[in-house]
């Protein structure tokens, strides 16, 4: 579980995430939404410890993240997996190798058990023939695919996910974030999913954070979140014509 | 106040490449292949350069010897106290600013653009020993180009002297041979190791800490190139006041 109490950031003045209070629950996929520059990879990055803080605190299962020390904050990262929006895979590594590199810099693993492992993870996330591959030889989503088996090697307890989805097709789409709810419930981790994709949200938002110009805007279940009466939620849910459209016909259904 | 900054967060990073170390089976596989990259890499260039810039060097001096009571041997004295003195350490040092710091600020840049840099944080590794680290031993062979750099360059003008019919084999062998002072050969090489710290890690921080995307990419390595080359050209001018001056 991670429990984020009045979490606040600021870059050369202007403030980025303002009072940020939330918890993501262990076993669930929580998503973090809002229009792009609503703070959502900032605040995912501040969790990840990547950019520091102001005020406020994190905790990672009770434990403070800010009270902790190199080597406490070295443990932590060890229970992370992170996708990275563009999958940040090592451009000079096979797939296979970026895959081991996780387990090569941290355990003291032999190069066949790390093999096996690796193996184990390719397997789970599909990818097939692709282990010799360079990630440049890999199309958006099957880098996605060594990204999210890279994340999860080190049986981490925590998963990160900044933009799954982007640059890929809605099937595509659909079937990482299938993967990674997967992922979630079978390795029992926390995961916490930035997007603005609206499918993500209805197919695999547990819980959902809406952020709105650095400040909470609303959190909910992806149920509530379709229905809710906050209207700054509801315009962003609701603000392709698709989704209007499915609105309109939910509503028409429910009236006749 | 920008320097400052600059000054300060270089210095942090320095500090922190000799922190918490990379394991050495997986160190010395990065170490490896920053050799390779760095130096093995550059040998073609440098040696190409040296030879001919080495030609020139004797050819120039050879044609300003209009005073018949002036020896020959003084091309070969000339050639071998510009190429050993300054050519060698410093002239390709520069060079290597452009080939070698570019190829280094461009890719740590291009980690940072793609996140990889990022990602290697999440895990829990120090970053800038990963990263930098190998790339300074690397250099610590940078002596060896120079060594090379020296032969080729002097080699380079014996051929042109004599093929180009400026003096004979005797004189210009006599030439380099003429009032040699070893101690010009260790001020070559602590110059090359000053320069070679400073071609590891400016464009590495250059690299490391850019922000940005593409565009800054190509913009880091070119300010990467001016930097590494004026420090270095200010360290030149201060060991060889140090050392050559009594």
């Amino acid at each position: 579980m991670i429990t984020i109490k009045n979490l606040n950031k600021t870059f050369a003045g202007a403030v980025v995430l303002n009072d940020i209070s939330t918890e993501f629950e262990n076993g669930k996929t929580n998503l973090i939404i809002g229009q792009s520059g609503s703070g959502k990879t900032v605040l995912l990055k501040c969790i990840l410890g990547l950019f520091g803080i102001d005020s406020g605190e994190i905790f990672f299962d009770k434990k403070s993240f800010q009270k902790m020390n190199i080597k406490q904050r070295s443990v932590i990262r060890q229970e992370i997996g992170m996708v990275f929006q563009g999958s940040a895979l090592f451009d000079s590594m096979t797939v296979e190798e970026n895959i081991m590199f996780p387990m090569q810099m941290l355990t003291q693993k032999g190069f066949e058990e790390m093999q096996v492992r690796a193996n184990q993870v390719i397997e789970r996330v599909n990818l097939v023939n692709a282990n010799k591959k360079l990630p440049s030889e890999l199309s958006g989503g099957m880098q996605k695919r060594v990204a999210i088996a890279r994340a999860i090697v080190m049986n981490p307890k925590y998963l990160f996910c900044d933009e799954p989805n982007s640059g890929l097709d809605p099937k595509t789409s659909t079937i990482i974030d299938n993967l990674i709810q997967e992922i979630t419930e079978e390795y029992e981790i926390t995961t916490i999913i930035n997007t603005h994709d609206m499918n993500s949200v209805m197919e695999i938002g547990e819980k959902v954070l809406f952020l709105e110009n650095g400040n909470k805007g609303w959190e909910g279940s992806n149920k509530e979140v379709f229905n809710t009466d906050n209207q700054t939620v509801s315009n962003f849910i609701y603000s392709s014509n698709l989704f209007k459209k499915v609105r309109k016909v939910y509503r028409n259904e429910n009236d006749n | 106040m920008r320097v400052f900054r600059n000054i300060g967060t270089y210095s942090i990073m320095i500090g922190k490449v000799f922190g918490r170390f990379t394991r050495w089976s997986v160190m010395k596989g990065l170490i490896i292949k920053e050799i390779d990259s760095l130096i093995i890499g550059s040998i073609g260039i440098v040696s190409f350069i040296s030879f001919f810039v080495g030609g020139v060097v004797a050819i120039q001096t050879a044609l300003n010897l209009n005073n018949p009571l002036l020896p020959k041997n003084l091309i070969g004295f000339a050639t071998r106290q510009s190429v050993i003195l300054e050519f060698a350490p410093t002239f390709i040092s520069v060079i290597m600013a452009g080939k070698v710091g570019s190829f280094i600020t461009s890719s740590l840049g291009t980690m940072r653009v793609t996140e990889q840099i990022d990602a290697l944080k999440v895990m829990g590794i120090n970053t800038y020993n990963y990263l930098i680290f190998p790339k300074i031993v690397a250099l610590l062979l940078y002596p060896f180009i120079i060594t090379i750099s020296m032969f080729l360059g002097i080699f380079g003008g014996y051929v042109a002297s004599i093929y180009g019919g400026f003096c004979s084999s005797a004189d210009f062998i006599e030439g380099i041979q003429l009032d040699f002072i070893p101690f010009h050969i260790s001020y070559a090489f602590i110059k090359t190791a000053f320069f070679a710290f400073i071609l590891a890690t400016i464009p590495s921080y250059h690299g490391y800490f850019l922000k940005g995307g593409a565009l800054e990419v190509g913009k880091a390595s070119t300010t990467s190139f001016v930097w590494t080359s004026v420090l270095i050209i200010v360290t030149n001018y201060i060991i060889t006041q140090l050392l050559l001056t009594s």
